[in-house]
């Protein structure tokens, strides 16, 4: 840019100079803006553990990364029981157990949230997906692993519910707020389900 | 490996976001390019730590180390304030 400008004749050195110091100021504010910009990213919070819901999740989850999208989902309180492999009462406290004997014991047992009749209506939901050859809950979770969509699960909570490491299933990540924001901060869409 | 600081902030028995908002209020107090050591129980703190010096342009993980003291985990964060 520099030797174009100053080939030319009549060209004021004092402008020429003014116009760097403005390119560089302009090459510096894209920079900064460049850092802030979101990426290809997708994050979600799965808060609700029931079985429509966090259908609904994976759905936008799997698709979401099926488009080439980096995605993050957070698993916290309810959503939990997700994740879960089954139920352990051994080293509970008494509420502890009490909540852990009043949840599911693994994602085969989420309820749905409108008209679950104890059960009855998550195996309904179940069976008519089976019909329209919508893949299971189970076959989401394990597609959503092979397409490397980050999981995970929420320190915090888990603390709070007494959910031990053993009763959640491998391999998922575990961390708290600034971990879910980082991600979140530079993501296209976030959603809170 | 024994990495330098210049205060200690101990967050032992906090849980999230307890540890980072603490942190966040002690190294507001350093000058900048000092570093503040957080140690802390919440197993979340690592990933989270990550996470805001990743998000935050003040601040910058320099080292992260877990311990063992009496068969409990310890995580240690060092970070710095760097503007």
């Amino acid at each position: 840019m520099e030797s174009s400008i100053q080939t030319k004749a009549g060209v004021d050195p004092t402008q020429v100079q003014a116009l760097e110091e403005k390119v560089g100021a302009l090459e510096k504010r894209l920079r900064g803006l460049e850092e802030r910009a979101p990426e290809d990213r997708v994050s979600l919070i799965v808060f609700s553990g029931d079985l429509d819901r966090v259908l609904a999740a994976f759905v936008i989850a799997t698709g979401a990364a099926t488009m080439g999208q980096q995605v993050s989902m957070f698993f916290t309180f309810w959503g939990l029981s997700v994740l879960r492999k089954g139920r352990q009462l051994s080293g509970k406290t008494v509420f502890q157990k009490m909540m852990a004997l009043m949840s599911p014991r693994s994602s085969q047992s989420l309820p749905v949230s409108k008209m679950n009749y104890f059960g009855v209506g998550a195996k309904m939901l179940r069976s008519m997906m089976k019909e329209k050859n919508v893949s299971s809950l189970e076959n989401m979770i394990s597609l959503a692993r092979d397409l490397g969509v980050r999981m995970i699960a929420c320190e915090m909570s888990r603390d709070v519910m007494g959910i031990s490491e053993s009763e959640l299933v491998g391999g998922l990540e575990c961390g708290g707020v600034a971990t879910f924001l980082a991600d979140s901060l530079k993501s296209r869409t976030s959603l809170f389900i | 490996m024994s990495q330098s600081f210049d205060k200690l902030l101990d967050a032992r028995g906090l849980n999230c976001p307890m540890p980072l908002v603490n942190a966040r209020k002690e190294i507001g107090k350093l000058e900048p390019g000092k570093v503040l050591k957080v140690i802390a129980t919440d197993r979340g703190s690592v990933s989270d730590f990550q996470g805001w010096a990743k998000i935050a342009k003040s601040v910058e993980l320099v080292a992260q180390e877990t311990e063992s003291v009496d068969g409990a985990s310890v995580y240690v964060h060092y970070v710095k304030r760097t503007t």
